[in-house]
This record gives C-alpha cells, sequence and structure tokens, in this order.
C-alpha cells in the first residue's frame, strides 16, 4: 500500500518532468534555427514569410496580465477581508459559495460572457479604432477569473493570523477598522503576496477565454491617443492564444516555434510558482517579529 | 481454487465477447448480403465545406442507416493535415493543396464536390454598396483605413480576417490580394462562424466570407458592380471562386467511397445548389 501512495507521488514528478522534456524537444529546432534572441525581441510574426518573432505576444500576455492585476487584486482582497473579518456568519454562508462557484465556471463560458456583454459595453468608449475587442475586455474576463483563486487563499491566510494579534490591538484600544489595516493585513502579508502570485500564474495561463475577447491581432499593443492608458484599449494576441489558434494545422519550423512559445510559458509558470513558495515558507509569524 | 476458475471464466467470457463486438464495426465493409454499409466516417477541415458536409452527411445516413457520420471544422489546413495523418478519413479543404503539403504527403487524393465564391461583407448598416478590386486590396492591405476614404462617414475601419491555416483566407489572398499582406492589426477569427458575428456586430468591420455563410447578419458587397451571388458566379461575372474539395489519403475505403459518390450524384449535387454553393459542372 506505502508503495502504491510512493507511485502516485512519482507519478506527477514523472508527468511534469514528462511534460517538460517534451516541450523542450519539440522545441529545440525553432531555438537552434531561429535563435532564442530573435524569437523573443523579433514583433513580426508570420510563418508563412519565415518570421518567427513573438515580442508582441510577450507584450499582449504581460498587459493583459497587468491589467487583470490592477482590476482584480483590489477587489478580491476587499473580499478576503470582508469574509474573514467583517461578514457575519450568515452572510459568509451565502458569499463563500458564490465565489467558489466563480472558480468552477469553464473559461469558455467566460469567454462568450466577455464576448456578448463586456465587448459592447467596452466598445462605447469613443476612441477612433476601439471595437471593443482588446487589451481591456480581456483584463475584464481576466480579473473575474482570478477572483476566486486570490480570494480563497488570501482569506485562508488573513484567518490564520493568530487571533492573539488582533484582541491585543483591540485591547491596546484600536479601532476595529485600525486593527485590520495595520494589524492582520500585514500580519498575512506573505499569504496574501502568494495568493497575488498564484493569480497572477493563473492569469498568464488563460487561453480560450483570451481568444474569444482579444482580437489576436499579431501587433505590439500601442497607445492610440496622447493618454498612455488607451494602450489598453489596443487589441492583442497572448502567448497561449498564439499556440492554441495555430497549433492544429502547423508544421516543421512553424510548429515548433509554437513549441518554444510552449517553453517560455513554461518558464514564466515555473518562476511564478517558485516565488509563490518562497514567499509561502517565509510565515507571517516571522515577518510582524 | 474454484472461485478463481469461474472468475477466470468470466473474465476470458467478457473478453471474447469484446473482441466479437468489436470486429466488424470500424471497416464499412459489407456485413450483411444486401451490402448496406455500416461504420463511422470522420470528416473535418475547412469551415466554409462544414456547413455543407453536415447536411450532405445527414441526407447519406437517411440512405444508409448503418453510417454514422461526424462532421467538424478546424480550417482547410487541418482538414489536409488531418486527412494525410489519417486521424479523419475525410479531410475538407476550401483552398488547392499546398506543392510543399503534397511533397510532404504524396498520397493525397483530391476530390473536388462543388464551387464557392468569397464575399467581401461589412456590417448591416453600411451605406457602401460596390468596391473595386482595387479598393479592396488597399483596404485589406491598411492603406485604406477610414470609411470616409470611399464614400461612407467618419468611422476607422476595422478588417476582420482568419487564421493563417484558413482556406477560405488563402483562397482570398490567392485571388484577390495579389502578393500584398492583410494588415497587422486585423481582428482575427477562427472559423467562417466567427467571423459573420463579429462583423454583425461591430459597426466598422469588413472581412471575407464564404457565400454559405452570407445572410441578413451581415450586408454582401458588390465588386465592380458585379453582386456576390450564385448566379453571377455560375456565369462566371463574379470572379473569386475557388473549389471545395474533400481529401482522402489514397483511394477511399470502402465507406468514405460511398460517401463521395453520394455527394457526387445528382442527389448530392442538388443539396449543394439547395446550400448556397456552386455544384461541379
Amino acid at each position: 500500500m506505502r508503495y502504491f501512495l510512493l507511485f502516485a507521488a512519482l507519478a506527477s514528478i514523472l508527468i511534469v518532468m514528462m511534460i517538460g522534456i517534451f516541450t523542450f524537444r519539440e522545441a529545440l529546432p525553432a531555438f537552434r534555427d531561429i535563435g532564442v534572441d530573435n524569437l523573443l525581441t523579433e514583433s513580426a510574426w508570420r510563418p508563412g514569410e519565415g518570421q518567427y518573432g513573438i515580442l508582441a505576444m510577450i507584450t499582449g500576455s504581460g498587459l493583459v496580465t497587468l491589467g487583470a492585476i490592477v482590476l482584480g487584486v483590489p477587489l478580491a482582497l476587499g473580499c478576503a477581508v470582508f469574509l474573514s473579518e467583517i461578514a457575519h456568519p450568515n452572510l459568509r454562508a451565502f458569499v463563500k459559495p458564490c465565489v467558489e462557484l466563480l472558480a468552477g465556471i469553464p473559461s469558455v463560458v467566460y469567454g462568450l460572457f466577455g464576448m456578448v456583454i463586456i465587448v459592447p459595453v467596452v466598445r462605447g468608449i469613443d476612441i477612433p479604432g476601439n471595437t471593443g475587442f482588446g487589451l481591456f475586455s480581456a483584463s475584464i474576463v481576466l480579473a473575474v477569473m482570478i477572483l476566486p483563486t486570490i480570494t480563497s487563499v488570501a482569506e485562508h491566510a488573513i484567518g490564520s493570523v493568530p487571533k492573539e494579534f488582533r484582541e491585543g490591538s483591540l485591547a491596546l484600544g484600536a479601532t476595529k477598522w485600525e486593527t485590520i489595516q495595520k494589524v492582520i493585513i500585514p500580519g498575512a502579508r506573505s499569504g496574501v503576496i502568494s495568493a497575488i502570485v498564484l493569480g497572477l500564474g493563473r492569469a498568464m495561463g488563460e487561453t480560450i477565454a483570451m481568444i474569444m475577447v482579444i482580437g489576436n491581432s499579431v501587433i505590439v499593443p500601442a497607445a492610440s491617443t496622447e493618454n498612455p492608458l488607451s494602450i489598453f484599449l489596443s487589441r492583442a494576441r497572448t502567448l497561449t492564444g498564439n499556440i492554441a489558434v495555430e497549433i492544429n494545422y502547423a508544421t516543421g519550423l512553424h510548429e515548433s516555434a509554437l513549441f518554444a512559445t510552449g517553453v517560455i510559458l513554461f518558464v514564466l509558470i515555473i518562476v511564478v510558482n517558485s516565488s509563490a513558495r518562497y514567499l509561502l515558507s517565509h510565515g507571517s509569524l516571522e515577518k510582524v517579529r | 481454487m474454484r472461485i478463481y476458475k469461474n472468475s477466470l471464466l468470466t473474465l476470458f467470457a467478457a473478453f471474447a465477447l469484446q473482441i466479437v463486438s468489436c470486429g466488424g464495426s470500424n471497416e464499412g465493409t459489407a456485413a450483411v448480403p444486401d451490402e448496406t454499409l455500416e461504420g463511422e466516417l470522420n470528416i473535418a477541415g475547412s469551415t466554409t465545406v462544414q456547413p455543407l458536409a453536415e447536411v450532405l452527411a445527414e441526407s447519406f445516413e437517411a440512405l444508409e442507416p448503418g453510417a454514422v457520420v461526424y462532421v467538424q471544422g478546424g480550417g482547410s489546413s487541418v482538414g489536409v493535415r488531418s486527412a494525410a495523418d489519417r486521424s479523419s478519413d475525410i479531410g475538407m479543404a476550401s483552398r488547392e493543396v499546398k506543392p510543399s503539403e503534397l511533397n510532404e504527403y504524396p498520397e493525397l487524393v483530391v476530390h473536388t464536390i462543388a464551387r464557392d465564391g468569397i464575399a467581401i461583407v461589412t456590417e448591416p448598416g453600411c451605406v457602401i454598396e460596390n468596391l473595386t478590386v482595387e479598393q479592396v486590396r488597399e483596404i485589406f492591405t491598411g492603406e485604406i483605413t477610414n470609411w470616409n476614404e470611399i464614400g461612407g462617414g467618419d468611422l476607422i475601419i476595422t478588417v476582420v480576417a482568419r487564421e493563417e491555416g484558413s482556406g477560405t483566407r488563402a483562397a482570398f489572398e490567392d485571388m484577390v490580394m495579389d502578393d500584398d499582406l492583410i494588415v497587422d492589426n486585423a481582428i482575427l477569427q477562427p472559423s467562417n462562424g466567427a467571423v459573420r458575428t463579429t462583423i454583425s456586430v461591430t459597426p466598422g468591420t469588413i472581412g471575407f466570407l464564404s457565400f454559405g455563410y452570407l445572410d441578413d447578419q451581415t450586408k454582401a458587397i458588390a465588386i465592380d458592380g458585379v453582386l456576390p451571388n450564385k448566379e453571377n458566379a455560375s456565369s462566371g461575372d463574379y470572379s473569386v471562386v475557388r473549389s471545395l474539395s474533400m481529401i482522402t489519403c489514397g483511394e477511399p475505403d470502402d465507406l468514405a467511397g460511398a460517401f463521395l459518390d453520394f455527394i457526387m450524384s445528382e442527389d448530392g449535387q442538388a443539396i449543394v445548389a439547395e446550400e448556397g454553393y456552386l455544384p461541379v459542372n
């Protein structure tokens, strides 16, 4: 029985290694023939003409993730604080399952929601060339998708702050809000940061919802008016969308370049997850003391 | 020992039953003296051919009750690829098979089943009725950027195109764009249906669509004075027309062959005409 459990554990390691090795092996021709620097810094992606630059996709993914974090983190943290500190147990029993339900909705349904509801609303912003499809719509959809992830981990972190902290602060005369702001949240800081980092990982990996609302244009997003924020109204393509749209029919070097995109995503996720683990291991108690 | 023997016998019986039931299913060969065909047919590829294939499949299934036909999209390049590596029995394509593809997969056999036009479409409220081929090319390359340059209001033109593996896109680029490239900031959608939906709800968009997808969700523009409809396409007045084909790896086997024969029969070609495509004449 023990060996069966050991096998189960080893199986996950084996699978991750196999995915990594397979992806990297398929990507090797691209790294060799196109060159890592060329791949990462060229902005023209035209496989038919032999151009394989994924800079546009890296920028697209980066900006949409940034947008999702900016929109989603305040909302998610507010929800987490509300659920663990402020809500009446009855209200909590109602809101928490709703948030968990959000986590269960399939991403294609989010994409549909984005296409049918969000895109027409964003189209209302009166900037020339704004069709509604673009980074802003995608950021909104992505923010809603990462909300349950961040909320549940952050709520767990906030709930784990020892109640002595809370009681001590209140005993010293701080108000409830001052306690939350100056004692509880700093006390849960590493848990909250790792929640954000996990949400970031989820945002970077999202594929189908992005394909449906972001426009998939292979351009480096640029601001269309003097206001730099209008960069978010630009259309873009994510790294994940690039793979999904083209993998079905790509052959040869084109296919290898898509696997190279996969390798880059893999590396980014490893970085993100390692930071999350590092931050989690630094317990909140040590920070505050 | 007895229990062990019993369970072994049961296992063997179940295994034998499974083997027998698996035996005749994927072959499509005649199992009964009056030669009814049975089996599964998997068809994948062009989203242009897809609606036509679905209707043809229904009629074929009515003719041959033992046959089940599954039709999927994915684009012409997927069609060629899946026929070549046998992940589907028949691949659909709305463009010519490229020389590089024939090089890589020399056993591909192309069966032309219909012809189809590509129309330039805009959203229903657009005021433009007619464009020259030159203007269409300039719009799609991004030289013309605003509707007011061709007689419309002051609105930026947004091009909607297909992904690179699309046969409709390849045929469009071949027949209209010459060697010029479609503008980088075009919205790319992965199927004819998605293009139609995007154009129907987004003001200022223009794109290309297979004749089979023309309806009141979009407005079809006349090119050089010729409206994109079946009559003009079959008379040759409307020239943006391409062949639709079904591709097999080597000669098709019994079930696939029967399906292809059905498509080329009078009944099949009548269905082609009904669905808005041009029969092979």
